[in-house]
């Protein structure tokens, strides 16, 4: 545990970063390579086929990039995958648009307010999600307190008319349930990092841009907005790269309508028992996230840079 | 403690207050309102479950004769405490290598595996973990799905979360006070224990509560990685409502409500009242 | 004390190197090759600007940070290769680094401990602390319930605990304000002094280098300018710039015109020098005359030449007073000469209503005596 550069202590400093890169590399590394292998090994009922085999003297080599090709291939695939991008997108953006405002007011609330607003926000977090994504099946059910509302305010017109909810008073298993069932579980994990970000900015910083003569707005939009990238980044990373491979709120909330690439991992799994055909699904859902992870990598070294 | 008096705002100031207070009701209310209605429906006397038909306390009672309920509660219990723990140990050994050693082959690599987990979606997690467990068991014999096994997918996303909470207490933490504590004889083992321990207690018991939560609540990884007998809380709470709405899981709900609101919100009570006698001796020491 | 005790108290700084590497290669040499000798007993300030590796020196003296070659003997003992808790040493930090779960006593007892001294010896011990601090009555308290100076004492006493062969205090007054500063200095001395602990200290502050330091040691860039007692490096500077970094001073560039072994006279642009001692050198030669400003007079009227001083105009100038700046015990005039150069004079203002009432935009003479000067030749 060297803390400084002493020479004669690095064996216990070996120790100390080589328990947990091992964890790692077995539980995190090791099995992503494993999924890779069996994305392209032939299975034969629960017993996979060597890839590499040495008959009569010669190594041979069989990827089977059949699943693969089915992917791109065949257009449900696709579509899902497409589908959900689109759901992720949504709900980060909805989140950013609700959030940001809600972890601004927060910040610039007084300051014995705040640890109280921030324990509200912390509480539901802390209950268990599953049960708090069940809720809404009741809110959104016939009869549910929510689905009254709509009903009375007229809003299933607007939905129906943009093909969130396929007809009158049917909230439940549409489009619209998946993402506010998507959008209230998420929206913590936007909601904190945007918080953290902006009650550490220093409110001296408006009021030089103030004495220039910016108005609050401009204030906003120039200094405030640029100032919390960092937390708009982390914020929106949290939210988007877990919505793309969400199970369990498509399951309960949607329908139909509305499948999502977890549950097609899920499906070919558990119901098809097609491995290697589930492990390649992982494989592209990987690939398709991969972008969005390096920015959230870069944003949290970033934000460890700027502490120090 | 007298306030200071309410300062005589302009209008745009007093415009923007308004929406700051309308806001945050609003969004609070869109938080806590599934909340509430779980917490109602609890009590709802009726076999349609979105029909009111007076209050009644039948399904608790119900619950503590609910054998599957109360055998994965148990389980689910068993494998967050010991996740937590286990995250907390491993997290606090990878957020110091993090900190401390600035350089070493393959640190990229390791802050992108320790920060992966955070974000990746469950059922890559899941999968992935679970095809190297049966290839393991075809190699090694070992280990059965089970307990043990959703307990290391637990222990992967736990690891990531408790030392992402810890790395952050860390890294704010003064290092004159490591090198004092050197300086005054103390040996590297010996300020970790004496000086830097203490120091951190705060955020290793924080890493340990949310380590332990989202064990306890976690459905995904648990499906692929248990085996026959092995069903934790969530798994079968997720069975039941897959199904349909049931008045069951309103009462496991209200409970689990009731035990988290009771900690948080004595917790935060507590930590602000330190908070607060803090500061004033602070205030009181510089005047003095 | 001993003469055992005296050859062992002696810190010698062997042609200590300390480089930093950076991540594109190049390498940042922070101290260059610097030997000193520190006398027992004594307290020695290093001081410098910013990035003038003073602080390397310290910790590298503290043992933070290793050399990357040279040596460090105390008592005979090379300690450049050991870690602090090895070393005899003790460390004041700049920002006392107190232990904030520890109680002020814990705090003060904690090196004691790691000694393993009996329960019965270290309570005697931190007892005694407290008491040279006068800290007794808040034993008890967190550091957090302390106020700035009382911390800082807090951590004096912590590093005086263990009675170590040497002390180190890294900008010991750098967090107090000016009041606090000018009390603290005397009674940090005297409580050094009275335990008679070797003391390195580490300021970029004049004033608390001259007012605490037995003998001072000027750096910049990683080298050692010049050692000597206050005195020594405010009055005879070895380096343009020691004269400089030191108090107010008025640099003339000039050539050696008469080279006498008793005195020589030196030609600067606005005015010629008598000096009144020799120096090694010879004619034509390029120096630099440095004038302390408190050395220079200054008024309205042409000055009165007393016997043996040169003739006019050796050592005196006639100016326009550019800039005054009154600062009550004495006031500092910007006089521009006639080449456009300023010449920096301060007076003391020992007339509550002087008769001489100097302005701006008045004319005025300057002189000074031919012992003033100090001439450089670096």
């Amino acid at each position: 545990m060297a803390i400084s550069k002493t020479p004669h202590l690095s064996w216990s400093a070996r120790t100390v970063v080589g328990v947990p890169y091992l964890w790692l590399l077995l539980c995190f590394m090791l099995p992503f390579l494993i999924v890779l292998k069996i994305s392209v090994s032939e299975m034969e009922t629960v017993v996979f086929k060597d890839l590499i085999t040495w008959t009569d003297g010669v190594l041979q080599l069989q990827l089977k990039l059949s699943n693969y090709l089915f992917i791109t291939q065949d257009d449900l695939y696709f579509r899902t995958y497409l589908a959900s991008l689109k759901y992720a997108a949504v709900t980060t953006a909805l989140c950013l648009l609700i959030g940001y405002p809600f972890a601004y007011f927060m910040a610039r609330a007084s300051k014995a307010v705040q640890p109280g607003l921030l324990m509200m926000v912390m509480l539901p977090f802390w209950t268990s999600f599953l049960l708090r994504v069940y809720a809404w099946k009741g809110l959104l059910s016939e009869g549910g307190w929510v689905a009254q509302v709509l009903d009375a305010l007229h809003v299933d017109q607007v939905l129906i008319a943009l093909a969130l909810i396929p007809g009158p008073g049917q909230y439940m298993n549409t489009p619209f349930s998946l993402v506010i069932g998507m959008v209230y579980t998420y929206l913590p994990f936007m909601i904190l990092p945007l918080y953290a970000n902006l009650s550490k900015m220093d409110m001296r910083l408006l009021e030089a841009a103030s004495d220039l003569g910016a108005t609050a707005w401009v204030a906003f939009w120039k200094v405030t907005v640029p100032l919390s990238r960092g937390g708009i980044v982390a914020g929106s990373m949290l939210v988007f790269i877990p919505c793309v491979g969400e199970f369990v709120i498509p399951e309960l909330l949607g329908g139909p309508q509305t499948l999502m690439i977890g549950r097609v991992l899920w499906d070919e799994f558990f119901a098809n028992n097609d491995w290697p055909m589930a492990s390649s699904v992982a494989v592209v859902m990987i690939l398709l996230i991969l972008v969005p992870l390096a920015l959230f990598n870069k944003a949290q070294s970033d934000a460890q840079e700027a502490r120090r | 403690m007298s306030r200071a008096p309410k300062p005589i705002l302009p209008a745009y100031q007093r415009r923007g207050q308004w929406l700051a207070r309308a806001w945050l009701t609003a969004g609070f209310a869109f938080l806590y309102l599934p909340i509430l209605a779980l917490v109602v429906y609890s009590f709802n006397n009726s076999p349609l479950p979105t029909v009111w038909g007076g209050f009644t306390l039948q399904w608790f009672s119900k619950l503590a004769h609910d054998t599957e309920i109360i055998d994965g509660l148990w389980l689910s219990l068993k494998i967050a405490f010991c996740n937590a723990t286990a995250a907390v140990l491993l997290g606090t050994l990878a957020a110091w290598a993090l900190v401390k050693f600035k350089r070493f082959g393959g640190r990229t690599l390791m802050v992108g595996m320790v920060n992966a987990p955070l974000v990746m979606p469950e059922v890559i997690i899941g999968l992935s973990l679970l095809l190297m467990l049966v290839s393991m068991q075809r190699w090694l014999g070992f280990p059965e799905r089970g307990m043990l096994t959703i307990w290391m997918g637990h222990l992967l996303v736990g690891m990531a979360y408790a030392t992402v909470v810890i790395q952050a207490r860390l890294q704010d933490l003064n290092p004159q006070l490591e090198e004092a504590a050197q300086d005054l004889g103390a040996r590297p083992l010996q300020v970790f224990f004496l000086v830097t321990l203490p120091m951190i207690a705060q955020s290793l018991m924080s890493a340990w509560l949310l380590t332990f939560t989202l064990s306890l609540d976690d459905v995904v990884l648990a499906a692929f990685l248990s085996g026959p007998g092995s069903t934790t809380l969530p798994m079968v709470i997720f069975s039941r409502a897959r199904l349909g709405l049931d008045p069951s899981v309103n009462a496991v709900a209200t409970v689990v409500i009731g035990v988290v609101a009771l900690a948080v919100v004595g917790g935060s009570y507590a930590l602000a009242r330190a908070e607060r006698r803090r500061a004033q001796e602070t205030a009181q020491a510089a005047r003095a | 004390m001993s003469t055992s005790d005296q050859a062992e108290a002696y810190l010698r700084i062997d042609r200590l190197i300390k480089d930093f590497g950076s991540q594109d290669g190049s390498t940042y040499r922070a101290v260059d090759n610097i030997s000193l000798d520190i006398r027992q007993g004594e307290i020695f300030a290093l001081l410098g600007p910013s990035g003038c590796g003073k602080t390397s020196l310290l910790r590298m003296l503290g043992g933070f940070d290793l050399p990357s070659s040279g040596r460090i003997m105390l008592g005979g003992q090379d300690l450049a290769q050991l870690a602090p808790y090895q070393r005899p040493i003790n460390m004041m930090f700049q920002s006392y680094a107190l232990f904030p779960h520890l109680s002020v006593w814990d705090n003060i007892a904690f090196g004691l401990r790691r000694e393993g001294l009996p329960k019965a010896e270290v309570a005697t011990r931190v007892e005694a602390m407290l008491k040279l601090v006068q800290l007794g009555k808040f034993a008890q308290r967190k550091p957090h319930q302390l106020s700035g100076g009382q911390q800082q004492r807090v951590a004096l006493a912590r590093s005086l605990a263990k009675q170590p062969k040497l002390l180190l205090l890294d900008e010991p007054l750098g967090a107090l304000d000016k009041k606090l500063r000018e009390e603290t200095q005397i009674e940090l001395v005297n409580i050094v002094e009275s335990v008679g602990v070797t003391c390195v200290m580490v300021t970029h502050d004049q004033e608390e280098a001259m007012a605490m330091a037995s003998r001072i040691g000027i750096m910049s860039e990683g080298r050692i300018l010049q050692v000597g007692t206050p005195r020594e490096i405010y009055e005879t500077p070895a380096t343009r710039f020691v004269a400089d970094f030191i108090g107010n001073v008025n640099l003339m560039d000039g050539t050696l015109a008469v080279d006498e072994p008793d005195h020589v006279e030196i030609d600067c642009a606005d005015v010629r020098h008598y000096v009144g001692h020799g120096i090694t050198g010879h004619e034509g030669m390029p120096v630099t005359v440095a004038l302390r400003p408190e050395k220079i007079r200054i008024s309205s009227k042409p000055p009165v030449l007393e016997a043996g001083d040169p003739p006019a105009p050796i050592n005196q100038v006639k100016g326009r007073i550019k800039d005054m700046v009154y600062f009550g015990s004495d006031t500092l005039y910007h006089l521009k000469l006639a080449s456009g150069a300023i010449l920096k004079v301060t007076q003391s203002n020992t007339e509550r209503h002087p008769d001489d009432n100097l302005s701006w935009e008045d004319e005025a003479y300057a002189w000074w005596s031919p012992s003033a000067h100090v001439v450089l030749t670096q």
